[in-house]
């Protein structure tokens, strides 16, 4: 189908139609932007962007397009920032294609992987963007491990919720 | 070789990227390539955002204003009689002021007055921790530049960074990149508050020997030249001593985390302040304002009010029609407001501006003959003989 993500992977494979890849990861940066108003803890410990990222990689199980929607999401996800463009990229560069690598060898659909691989994939972006914004940008940033692991617990739970929603608007390949 | 494309295409990705960034810090001022990338990005999150907030603020409205009434009536009153009070408290922080005016012109003093802002509405964030940035609904097309202060009614809240079409970025003041030149209102201590990677305010480099007092407050002190002097930042929250300087926390005056609608200022103005040319408005003109008024005569007792003896006394409201003159744009009670002219004999009061002939000013009682003054008894007086100037 034109416009649409396949894996030559012989694995289950899904895809997802041009107007969800585009729509889904545009909304989860529109929430994550918009959402702070009325909650203002939800920018302090969730990254719904992230989510996203995370999900589509798996579920295409391709590294090419894996790394291809990290790059994007984390370019948007700078220009709201008053940061220079590249700091979220980087990260969720890794992030995607590391996703994508992990959904070809594991069972992503269970509950229990997905939380695991949830809070693996959010620390490593935390690592890697507090270590991109402390050398390359000059900010001095404060790491705790208390506050990171609780967040990448909070985001853990709440993909269970995302992925379960996006599980509907997935296509098998 | 085909192996290791992938990992290949990886390490490309970051290495742009790398490069990119490290373009983008050494010079931030002639990077143009990425500010075509966040017009893209604010125009396609914004206006969503801003349809949302529109849509809210209606719905708020119109539930506020027409359905959810409750208690209106009596906030109505405890309004009014707050209002009395502060009108006299006015006049004295009015004759306080032009002291003070006096004084400056004196020493030559110059001051920056705002003297223009623009009400905006708060749509968005960033949506990062890293990145206390809010965005407004207003843009460059509003006449919004970078630089500009934005405040709210409680304090200061941050500055415009950048501007688009209809949406602009606002460094808040607890960003750790943010910077707001701050004095200390009652030790008149100088310094520099700072956000933190935490989001919390300091004010930095205060030497271990200065004192602050917690709950002391803090104001802009001009010296950025983004905000003027005098506006509410916060309060000191909590000092300790951290080596030669002392580690100064201040709780912000506007609640930066629920920042609704906030003030741009789009226009300041240096000068030296100017003695005002009008006469100061005494507390007894403001009583004598309350006063009660004679309704509506008829016609045929026109004539026959304005013999002596009537009733019709010289009150206290002699003085309000010097206080009317001086502000003729400032409204009057609804019998005042109704051009009662020649109504009463006191028109003729040599008090009583010659220039302003169709003005009757002068409040008499109703057909009672009662003295209308009687009624001061019931308005809120000053304590003490001192609190109304004289």
């Amino acid at each position: 189908m034109a416009g649409s993500y396949t894996s030559r992977e012989q694995i289950e494979v899904y895809r997802f139609s041009a107007p969800v890849a585009i729509a889904v990861p545009l909304l989860a940066i529109f929430l994550q932007a918009f959402l702070p108003r009325w909650l203002p803890f939800f920018a302090t410990y969730i990254d719904l962007p992230l989510l996203v990222v995370i999900f589509f990689a798996m579920a295409r199980r391709s590294q090419m397009a894996g790394l291809l929607t990290g790059v994007c999401v984390g370019l948007v996800q700078d220009a709201l920032t008053q940061h220079p463009l590249g700091v979220y990229g980087i990260s969720k560069t890794v992030v995607g294609y590391g996703a994508s690598s992990l959904g070809v060898k594991l069972d992503v659909e269970s509950v229990a992987t997905r939380l695991l691989v949830t809070t693996g994939f959010y620390v490593v972006h935390q690592v890697i963007y507090f270590t991109v914004v402390r050398a390359l940008v000059g900010l001095n940033l404060a790491w705790s491990w208390q506050r990171e692991l609780g967040s990448a617990a909070a985001n853990a739970i709440l993909g269970i919720v995302v992925f379960a929603l996006l599980d509907r608007v997935k296509q098998r390949a | 070789m085909g192996r290791y494309r992938n990992v290949s295409i990886l390490a490309a990705a970051i290495f742009i990227q790398i490069v990119g960034l490290a373009i983008q810090v050494k010079r931030p001022a002639e990077n143009k390539s990425s500010r075509l990338i966040r017009v893209w990005a604010v125009g396609t999150v914004t206006p969503l955002e801003k349809a949302i907030v529109r849509l809210e603020t209606g719905t708020t409205y119109i539930w506020h204003n027409y359905f959810y009434l409750r208690g209106v009536r009596q906030r109505n009153r405890e309004l009014e009689a707050q209002l009395q009070q502060l009108e006299l408290e006015q006049v004295r922080l009015r004759q306080d002021a032009e002291q003070a005016r006096r004084l400056q012109v004196l020493v030559r003093f110059k001051e920056q007055f705002i003297e223009q802002t623009l009400a905006t509405q708060v749509i968005g964030a960033s949506g990062s921790e890293q990145s206390r940035i809010i965005y407004l609904d207003k843009g460059s097309a509003d006449g919004l530049q970078p630089d500009m202060a934005v405040i709210s009614a409680d304090g200061i809240v941050g500055k415009v960074i950048q501007v688009f079409r209809h949406t602009a970025q606002v460094l808040l003041i607890n960003d750790q990149t943010s910077g707001v030149g701050t004095i200390l209102e009652q030790s008149r201590l100088q310094g520099v508050l700072r956000g933190k990677p935490s989001g919390e305010l300091a004010l930095d480099n205060v030497m271990a020997e200065e004192e602050v007092k917690t709950g002391e407050r803090l104001l802009t002190s001009g010296g950025d030249q983004i905000f003027p002097k005098g506006l509410p930042v916060g309060t000191i929250a909590s000092v300790s001593r951290a080596g030669e300087f002392l580690r100064v926390k201040v709780r912000p005056a506007a609640a930066l985390n629920h920042l609704e609608e906030v003030l741009v200022i789009t226009s300041k103005q240096t000068r030296e302040p100017a003695l005002s040319a009008a006469a100061s408005v005494r507390a007894a003109d403001i009583l004598a304002e309350r006063l009660p008024s004679v309704p509506d005569k008829p016609e045929s007792q026109t004539s026959a009010s304005a013999e002596p003896g009537t009733g019709n006394r010289k009150t206290a409201a002699s003085s309000s029609a010097q206080g009317d003159a001086r502000n003729p744009a400032k409204p009057r009670s609804s019998a005042a407001a109704q051009g009662q002219a020649g109504q009463t004999a006191l028109a003729s009061d040599p008090a009583q501006p010659s220039a302003s002939p169709a003005r009757p000013e002068k409040r008499t009682a109703p057909a009672t003959g009662k003295p209308a003054a009687t009624r001061t008894e019931a308005l809120p007086q000053p304590r003490t003989s001192g609190d109304i100037p004289q």
